[in-house]
């Protein structure tokens, strides 16, 4: 392990200490009504896991999230590589594609529940609704910034389009779209999280949501605790599989 | 207009006719949505009977209100860090994956904590927007030449006139990505956790709409949103683009 690894490590750990510190003292100043301890969390988490309903929600959360995501990631490298390939369609298309990144997609729910029906598909949608964009905006780009001497040298070789993204813009582009791929992750995440608060009745958002209802204060914790490290932790090793690749590049 | 902005109205406008078109023959039916031109009949009804300007002037207020915190908060928070190597490189695990945990499964804590009241719809926004604001500080403060800190120092100018003169202009463009980006995430932040659960203001109003079958109020809301949200974020993405064009960066 090297120096800068080692150092990274090392200011993880004291972030992971200093935040349950914080966490602990806000505890003992507002006390036992408004919130649970970190140990009272981590005992209820692991009770949680014990029983049979939690794991009913949690593998639909899951399965919901696989799902929006396989999905995310093939139409988002198929577009992204579309708009890269055809400049005219790229640069008509991408503005549009950036400005649905900045609009509350949570307001777009209803429409889709409309059109899907409540339950696993909408769940999908919403997902990939989130997820999608980053991946074909990463995507774009990465074909944009390929070597021009790569694909003049594909030009000279004769290789058919597809044969074009298979040997020489993937390879070329694969850090840039793991990057993607990363971000892509994440906001597919929130989409399905976000859809099971609304309306479900399945799912962490929905154990989350429910907590509200009956005040479950160690319930609501130790839901948004196992989504924090969950999400935290997929994305640290994401993290540094991205920036071994962008190394490599 | 160049020819790229023609095909970018063609691509909307064909989108909205196929739109009316299918609405129209009943092959989208009733339920699921009324057609464009009845949704923009009923937004301008909305709008000039005024029966939503509490809903909206809620949402825009708590808007605001996050987006000023994170801004200041972001930027005070950024200029610390930038002085403090140690500190930073401590938070920089967190900043690094501080987008990748779902911030919204924080809001029924913050409703367990603080109520249903606007507490926490404006502090998950700001919560959204703050780290997007100290980032692009930093690297805005990064990016300054060193150059230009040096002529401060022969020039004798104060601490303030170094910020005013040298390190804000230097910096402005990235300072405006992150601006740029803390609006976004306020209205997702506000609206978004008005439509989970709260008690009024437009994302409530939608999800309210939603429960009860009322198309006539929920399509124009949406479609409200959808274009203030892109108009708000065209503006600053071209005043950026114009900064950055004129530092030669583009």
């Amino acid at each position: 392990m090297s120096m800068a690894s080692l150092g990274r490590l090392r200011n993880s750990l004291v972030l992971i200490v200093a935040l349950v510190a914080i966490w602990q003292g806000l505890y003992w100043w507002v006390g036992d009504v408004a919130l649970a301890s970190p140990l009272a969390t981590l005992r209820y988490t692991a009770k949680l896991f014990a029983t049979e309903s939690f794991e009913g929600h949690l593998f639909d959360t899951l399965r919901a999230f696989a799902i929006a995501f396989a999905l995310s990631v093939v139409i988002g490298l198929a577009v992204g590589f579309w708009l890269g390939f055809d400049r005219l369609s790229g640069d008509t298309l991408e503005p549009m594609i950036v400005s649905v990144y900045a609009i509350p997609k949570l307001t777009l729910y209803p429409i889709l529940l409309l059109a899907f029906g409540l339950g696993l598909s909408a769940k999908v949608a919403f997902g990939v609704l989130h997820g999608v964009i980053p991946i074909i905006l990463f995507t774009l780009s990465a074909v944009h910034n390929t070597k021009p001497i790569l694909l003049k040298t594909g030009r000279v070789l004769k290789l058919s389009r597809s044969q074009m993204v298979r040997w020489i813009l993937f390879p070329a582009a694969i850090p840039e779209i793991f990057t993607g791929l990363r971000v892509g992750f994440a906001l597919t995440l929130i989409g399905s999280l976000l859809a099971e608060m609304f309306a479900s009745q399945r799912g962490l958002g929905y154990l989350l949501m429910n907590g509200i209802g009956l005040h479950n204060v160690e319930l609501i914790m130790a839901v948004t605790l196992v989504i924090v490290v969950f999400a935290a932790a997929v994305s640290t090793l994401l993290l540094y599989i991205d920036h071994r690749l962008h190394r490599r590049a | 207009m160049s020819r790229v902005a023609w095909y970018r109205v063609f691509v909307v406008g064909g989108a909205i006719a196929l739109l009316e078109v299918l609405c129209l023959t009943g092959i989208i039916d009733k339920i699921t949505m009324q057609a464009p031109h009845l949704i923009v009949r009923d937004l301008y009804r909305m709008l000039v009977s005024g029966r939503m300007n509490g809903a909206i002037m809620k949402t825009l207020g708590n808007t605001l209100l996050a987006l000023g915190l994170a801004l200041g908060v972001g930027i005070i928070t950024g200029a610390l860090l930038h002085r403090w190597r140690a500190l930073r490189d401590t938070l920089d695990p967190l900043f690094a994956t501080y987008y990748a945990v779902p911030v919204f499964a924080f809001y029924p804590f913050f409703i367990v904590v603080f109520g249903l009241g606007d507490l926490p719809q404006v502090l998950i926004a700001f919560m959204l927007g703050v780290v997007a604001v100290i980032v692009n500080t930093l690297n805005g403060l990064d990016r300054v030449p060193v150059v230009l800190l040096k002529t401060a120092r022969i020039m004798r100018l104060s601490p303030i006139d170094t910020a005013l003169r040298m390190t804000l202009p230097s910096a402005g463009p990235y300072l405006l990505t992150g601006v740029k980006l803390a609006v976004a995430y306020a209205f997702i932040g506000v609206i978004g956790s008005e439509f989970i659960m709260s008690r009024g203001g437009i994302g409530y109003e939608i999800s309210f709409a939603y429960a009860n079958f009322d198309n006539a109020t929920m399509y124009p809301l949406i479609v409200l949103i959808l274009l203030a949200s892109v108009a708000i974020n065209g503006v600053l993405s071209r005043w950026e683009q114009k900064l950055l064009a004129r530092r030669g960066m583009r």
